[in-house]
Parts: structure tokens; sequence; C-alpha cells
């Protein structure tokens, strides 16, 4: 039964770069520890050619001037971790989660799917590059020869079966002892007793360790030491331990300095959306949710429910999520703030440069209104759609391009006035509500009439909002003239009437409203033109509503 | 961008040759066979000296060989009078629906919008006086879902407080009214943006009640470059105005105007002047066509009547 490793070597430092790619060409060192104590705990190898040691002060390590030194960053590293098990996923469904940096995928059946042992390992090698990492991939029959390989080789092995022991001989005893980062704390109380003991044995590879007589060693060195010499041989066999991959793609990444314009912030979050666009893809799903949580640096002297820093207090938030398709959430803890913004797709979508360009549009329609020192993107998984287009349907908008137009006409108009009508259950004037447009998700007519089928013509009439305010004059107790003082072109004598026709409602609650309506027929200038004319019973006021047309 | 006409006499400067005309020199029937074997349109030439011309302006046709561009593809509008006087709203042109108030615009547009619609297909209004009654709207059987409506100018409250007359009866202050080039720009991106995105059915923009002056700021190059989005697509572009503003780029130009209203008795009453014993029942709207670029009829060849009936008339 075959099983692949993928093994990220220098793993702190692999983080890094998969969150800033353009350090790759740089002498890059992490450090940790709480200032002034902080410690160079890891780097590159050009910061290693440069003297840079681990151990080093942060101090020590600023005297090169070449080099970059970034903070270590448990969410960048968890983040690749969780990229790493994504791009395990994509091949295998069953996946144990050996470490930080490793994950080892159960091949079997799988060569019917992706091709021979050697290809699957290439495309392993070539998806976790696509995600930002330069790893290590090994093929072999058991899971610990395949680790140990990852470990030991660099690039893409394939050990065929039987030939672990001579392929794993050449690697040298270190191989067998995790990174400090790796070992457990069973593994820690080993580490520094067992290679110095085969050290000064001269056991140098492990070739060396299998030739030992298992006797002897296992006299010497007790069951720890049998492990470690049929690790060396390839021998040892195990059942994986699957894990389910956590169904949650977030990307992170904490500033040096504070972001304050927009622009920096987009290069960014682009940055950002195509890791997880990337990780999305590998696992095959796509998502209809974007949550960003910024960070925003203190705001000493300011109140966060204010309006003066821009940013939309809780229950205003909580009052437009109901209508708008970006909420936003604004929350404080200790002295930082966060601004959350959501971004909800009427369909499920995997597009890195369109969610770029719906969450610009989303903040510069609703800044952040403090220097950001923290970025923070989570996206919710969903199936991708498997609807198609039907071949004689009539086209319709593309989901992806609509909903862009949607976005930059609502930065226009405002969200509130760009939408589909949804007529509400009242006879009060305007009772209609503006919904999301969703063109799949129109409801099909209780009694569908056919496309040719044709209805007389309704009169329809055009509103005028809001409406005009009229002067109404009455000759015998009959209404005689109309005019608006507003709008020159409404007014004249009445030739015809009809009415009134009375209405009311909603007395039950503060916003009651009673009315008169009449249909007039009014000569100007320009001809006979027909209007609603609607007397409000509760103010006293006679408006002219609208026109018939 | 634009395909021009290229006339060789115009170029050589010569009067105009027209093909039924006879030339000092006409080139021999072998020349003739020549050109036609070395792939070039046959030319008429007059001289030596227009001779070594020609052969420079050899790619270009005659006007008489010009293509004629095919008939664009019609749509129903939804009322059969209507599409018996047209043939239906062109795609892929601009349509223009003109009027003065009351005249049927809105009718019209509501009954193409309801068309569409019923066909599956998505609409978009761009309403530049936030004038459409949503109620008109689902009468004229619009399925509300297909049509995505555009409200330019400034936000402003939904229930308008002066009409509200509550017990408090509270007088809220109105945002300032939004200027009218405010709205005409915000009319103008919107209707590029959904242009540009394509996949729409129809696509109604609504200047019915922008004043001809205002209205008339749109530059006939911004109505040049509508026409241009819609090219070669299936959209209809509608556009209903008081006045025609679009010019030539207006492939079909309706003018509208009513005939007259229709008024029905609802009661018996010895007082007929009584208002509620009548009731508006419906309008008949006069249309003609002003210019069509479907059929080359002359202007104002054509006119018909049509009734529309209220939501209430049953």
């Amino acid at each position: 039964m075959p099983f692949a490793c993928i093994f990220v070597p220098n793993f702190s430092v692999a983080a890094v770069f998969r969150a800033e790619p353009e350090l790759r060409a740089r002498a890059v060192a992490i450090f940790e520890g709480k200032p002034p104590l902080e410690k160079v705990f890891a780097m590159n190898e050009s910061a290693s050619r440069a003297g840079i040691t681990p151990g080093m002060t942060k101090a020590q390590a600023e005297l090169c001037s070449e080099l970059t030194l970034r903070p270590r960053s448990p969410l960048q590293e968890s983040a690749a971790h969780a990229a790493l098990l994504d791009c395990a996923q994509s091949f295998s469904p069953c996946v144990e989660d050996a470490a930080a940096n490793a994950a080892i995928l159960d091949l079997a059946g799988m060569e019917s799917l992706f091709g021979t042992l050697s290809e699957i390992a290439r495309n392993l090698f070539h998806c976790t590059a696509d995600l930002g990492l330069d790893a290590n991939v090994a093929v072999a029959s058991n899971p610990d020869a395949a680790l140990l390989a990852a470990r030991g080789f660099s690039g893409v092995t394939v050990i065929p079966r039987g030939k672990e022991a001579e392929q794993l001989g050449s690697l040298k005893v270190e191989v067998l002892f995790p990174a400090q980062e790796e070992r457990t704390s069973e593994q820690k109380r080993e580490a520094g007793r067992l290679p110095e003991t085969l050290d000064r044995w001269g056991v140098r590879d492990l070739r060396a360790l299998a030739a030992l007589p298992e006797v002897a060693l296992s006299e010497r060195l007790g069951q720890e030491g049998l492990r470690l010499q049929q690790l060396a041989r390839g021998t040892a066999s195990r059942t994986l331990v699957p894990v389910e991959a956590p169904a949650t793609f977030e990307e992170a990444v904490e500033l040096e300095y504070p972001i304050v314009l927009l622009e920096p912030l987009a290069f960014l979050l682009n940055r950002l959306i195509e890791q997880i666009c990337a990780r999305l893809a590998a696992r095959a799903l796509n998502t209809q949710e974007l949550r960003l949580t910024l960070e925003l640096q203190n705001l000493t002297g300011a109140d966060p429910e204010s309006d003066t820093v821009g940013i939309p207090s809780e229950s205003e938030a909580a009052k437009s999520a109901t209508e708008s398709q970006a909420t936003s959430q604004q929350f404080v803890s200790g002295r930082q703030a966060k601004f959350c913004r959501t971004l909800r797709l009427p369909l499920p979508m995997l597009d890195a440069k369109l969610f770029l360009k719906l969450l610009q549009l989303d903040l510069n329609a609703h800044p952040p209104g403090a220097p950001i020192v923290k970025i923070h993107l989570i996206a919710e998984p969903v199936r991708p759609r498997s609807t198609q287009g039907g071949l004689f349907l009539p086209p319709s908008p593309e989901p992806e391009k609509l909903e862009l137009t949607l976005a930059r006409i609502a930065g226009l108009v405002g969200k509130s006035r760009v939408g589909s009508v949804e007529l509400l259950d009242t006879h009060r004037a305007e009772g209609f509500r503006l919904r999301r447009f969703v063109p799949g998700a129109a409801p099909e007519t209780k009694h569908k009439k056919s496309a040719t089928e044709e209805k007389s013509a309704v009169a329809a009439l055009r509103m005028f909002r809001p409406p005009l305010r009229a002067n109404v004059t009455w000759e015998n107790g009959e209404l005689a003239g109309v005019v608006c003082t507003k709008k020159k072109e409404v007014q004249g004598s009445v030739l015809w009437k009809a009415g009134p026709w009375r209405s009311s409602g909603d007395w039950w609650e503060r916003e009651a409203w009673a009315r008169d309506e009449w249909d007039i027929a009014l000569q100007s200038n320009e001809g006979v033109a027909l209007y609603r004319l609607v007397h409000d019973l509760l103010g006293g006021g006679w408006f002219v509503e609208g026109t018939y047309d | 961008m634009s395909s021009a006409v290229f006339s060789t006499s115009a170029a050589l400067g010569r009067p105009f040759v027209f093909d039924g005309e006879e030339m000092e020199e006409v080139c021999s029937k072998t020349s003739e066979a020549q050109l036609f074997s070395e792939g070039r349109p046959p030319q008429r030439v007059g001289s030596a000296a227009f001779k070594d011309k020609d052969a420079k302006l050899s790619g270009v046709q005659t006007a008489s060989r010009l293509g004629v561009r095919p008939a664009p593809a019609m749509a129903s509008s939804g009322i059969a009078e209507m599409d018996a006087l047209t043939g239906g709203l062109p795609r892929g042109c601009l349509t223009e629906i003109c009027g003065p108030a009351s005249s049927g615009r809105t009718t019209l547009l509501l009954s193409a919008l309801a068309a569409a619609t019923r066909r599956g297909e998505c609409c978009a209004i761009v309403d530049a006086g936030n004038a459409l009654d949503p109620q008109s709207v689902a009468e004229a059987g619009v399925e509300l879902g297909r049509l995505l409506w555009v409200r330019c100018g400034e936000e402003s409250p939904e229930i308008q407080p002066e009409l509200k007359g509550g017990p408090n009866g509270a007088k809220k202050n109105f945002a300032k009214s939004d200027s009218a080039e405010q709205r005409l720009e915000q009319f103008l991106r919107v209707t590029d943006l959904l242009l540009e995105s394509g996949g729409f059915g129809l696509i109604a923009l609504d200047l019915g009640d922008v004043p001809p002056q205002t209205a008339r700021r749109i530059s006939l190059t911004t109505w040049f470059r509508f026409r241009r989005a819609v090219e070669h697509t299936p959209t209809v572009l509608l556009a209903v105005e008081r006045q025609s503003i679009a010019g030539s780029c207006s492939s079909l130009l309706i003018k509208l105007g009513t005939h007259r209203h229709r008024i029905t008795q609802t009661a018996d009453v010895k007082t007929p002047a009584l208002g509620h014993a009548q009731l508006l029942t419906d309008l008949e709207i006069t249309a003609e066509i002003v210019r069509s670029r479907m059929e080359r009829k002359p202007a104002g060849s054509a006119e018909i009547t049509f009734a529309s009936k209220t939501a209430w008339a049953g």
C-alpha cells in the first residue's frame, strides 16, 4: 500500500514566504520572544550565509544590513499548515496530520485516478508550489519511510517497494529526530540523549544504524532504539490516523506598520484572496460568503460608537444587515478596535479578481476610519454550483459580472436604490421594498403564460417622489382647479374627476395613514393630462401623487 | 469604431458617378477580367491618371456594392397593435418612445417589460426621475424578480413624512433635493455599467420626467456609444423621453399621444357631476412612427390607436 508524504522544510520561514513572496530572494530571519529578549528562531539559507545563526538576539541580527527580520506569526503558520492539508486532501481522502509541516497521504487506489506514483508525487509537488509552499514530496510503501525520505531528500522522491533500506541508508541519523518545532514533549526528552549516543558509537547514517544487531541495540537503547532501527530499515509499519480536514479557509496578515490608505490594503487583500481561492480550488470548493476583519490601531480618545471615526456602529450594522449584501460590525476589544465586513454572494463563486473588486467597492463605501494593523479574511466554503444554462433559454447576465455591476451601481446610487421590487402586503402608498436582484432566483409565476400570449395594456402611473403639494380650488362644492407650485406644468382647471376613493390603514401603529384619492384630468397649456390627487386625511394636505401615462 | 463609406470619386476630386451613367472611357473587358482575376472588385476608370490612382484604391468598394446590414431581430412590445405598426422592438438597436405626460409612454414601456420577462429575459430599468410605480409594474404583468430597478437620485426616506400624518405629526426636513445634473450623471454611468455587463433582454432608460432642456445635455456621442454597446447583442435599448433627443442614433422613434380617455358611469345617479359616480376605465393612445430604419417609410406614414385599460377596469 503506497503512502506519500509532503514535508515543508524550514516551516516558519516557508510560512512567511507564502505570505510575502517578494522576500524569497532576500536574507530573512524569523525571531520570537518578548521584547527586549527576542531571539532569532529560524532563517533561510541566504541569512545563514550572512552569518545569522539561531539563538542570536534581534539586536545582533539587526547589525546585518541586508537581513530582513520578521516576527514569528502563528497565524501565518496555521494558514500554511491548513494549506498543506488542503493540498493533501485534494489527492486523497485519508490524510494524517503528521506534524505542522508534514502530512502523510494514503495513496491506495489513487493510481487509477491520478496516474502512476511518480506522477502523483510530481503533481503533489506542483500543487504545494501553487499554494506558495516549497515542499519535499516522497512516496514509499509505508508512512514512516515516506516521512523520512521527505525529510531527507529535497524535491520529489519515489522509493520502490523493497528498496526502502537501500534508499534511506544514505540519510543522516538526524532525520530520525524531528526539528525542534515538530517535537512532542516525550520526543524532546529523548532528543538530547539518543543522537549523542549514536554519534559516540560512530553511527552517522541510517545504513549504519540498520546494520546494528537488534538484541544488542535493544539492550543498550531499549524499545526506542529498536523503533529507530526499524525506521532506518524502512520496515516500520503502522496505520494512518486520518484527520478530517477543517472546513475553515482563513488567511491573515499582521502588518509591521499600520496601513492608512485603501490602495495598499487592496494589494494585501489581493494576496490573501488569491491564497484562499487557491486553497478552495484545491479542494474543488467555492465560496458564498467572505468575512473581512480589520484590526485597527487603537482609537484612544475616539468614541467607537460615534460617527466621527467613520465606522458604522453595531446597531446600525444590525439594522442594515437585512437589506444589504455586505454587512458591517465594529467592536472594541481592549485597546484595539475590529472592523468587520461580510460580503454575501448570491451564488457560489471562485474568482479572486471579482472578490477583490467587490471588497474594494465595499470598503470604498464603508471605510474603516482608522489605520489597519491586521487583516483577517475568512471564506465560507460551499460546493460549486452545478447548473448549466439551457441551450434554448434566453440569455441572462453572468452572475459574476452582474454581481460586480450591481456593486458598482450601488456605489453610485446607494444600496437601497438598486434591486428588484417586492410588493408588501399593504394598501399603503409606496408599499414595496427593494431586494437583491438575483435573476436565477426569480420565482415562477403562479399562472404561467406563454411567451406569445399578450394581454391588453394596463394604464400605468408615474409617481412624483416626493408627492407634489397642491393648492386645490373649489367651485360650488366641486373640485375646480389644481395648482402645484413646485412643478409648473401640473396646474390647470379640472376637466373631469373620479373619486374620492377612501383608504386607511395601520391605525393601530404610530405610522397610521388615511387618504382620499381622486383621478382628475387637468387642462393645462400643454394639453390634457391625467393625475392622481391625494388628500391626506390625517395631515390635511393635498398632493398630486402621480400621473397616468 | 465607426464605418466610413469612402467614395473613389470624392477622393480623386471628381463628381460622383452613379452606376447607370455613361463614362468617357470604360476599361476594356480584358482589363476588367484581369481585375476580377486579381480578386479585386470591378472599378470604372476615366483616364490614365485615374487608372494609376485607382490602382491604389483597388480595395475600396463602390457605394452600390456596399453590403446591406441584416435586419435586426424583433422583440414583441406586448401590444399587438404596436407590433403590427413597427414589427416589434428591434434588438441590438436604440428605440425612442417620446410624448408628453399622459401620452401612454409608461404603459408601452411596462408592456414591453412584461413581454420580455414573460419570455424569461432579464430586464433593467434606469429610472432617472425615480418615477416607477411598482404597483403598476406588477399590474402590467411584469415578473418582478426579473426586473432590475435602478433609482437615480439621492437617498430619500421611503415613506414621505409629509404624507404620514401620524399622531405625532412630526414634520421631518427633506434632504436637500438632488440636482438634475447629478441624476443625469448617475443615469449615464449606470447605463454604461448595465450595457457593459450585458445579458439583459431589455434595458429601459426612463427620462420621462427629465425636462427636455436637461435631457438634451446628453451628447450625441453618448447616445452613439450606447447604440454601439448594444449593437450585435440581443438587447433592446428603449429610451422613454418627452422629446426625441438621440437623433440619428435611434433606429426607431415612436411618438405617442392620448387620443381620448374613457370614463364609465358607475351608478345611475341624478347628479352626474358626482366624482364617485364615475370611473376612469381606459385610455386610447395614438402611436406614430416618426423614424424607422427597419422599414424605409417616410416620416409620419403610419399611425395607430390602441387602448390601455386601468387595473381596476377589469
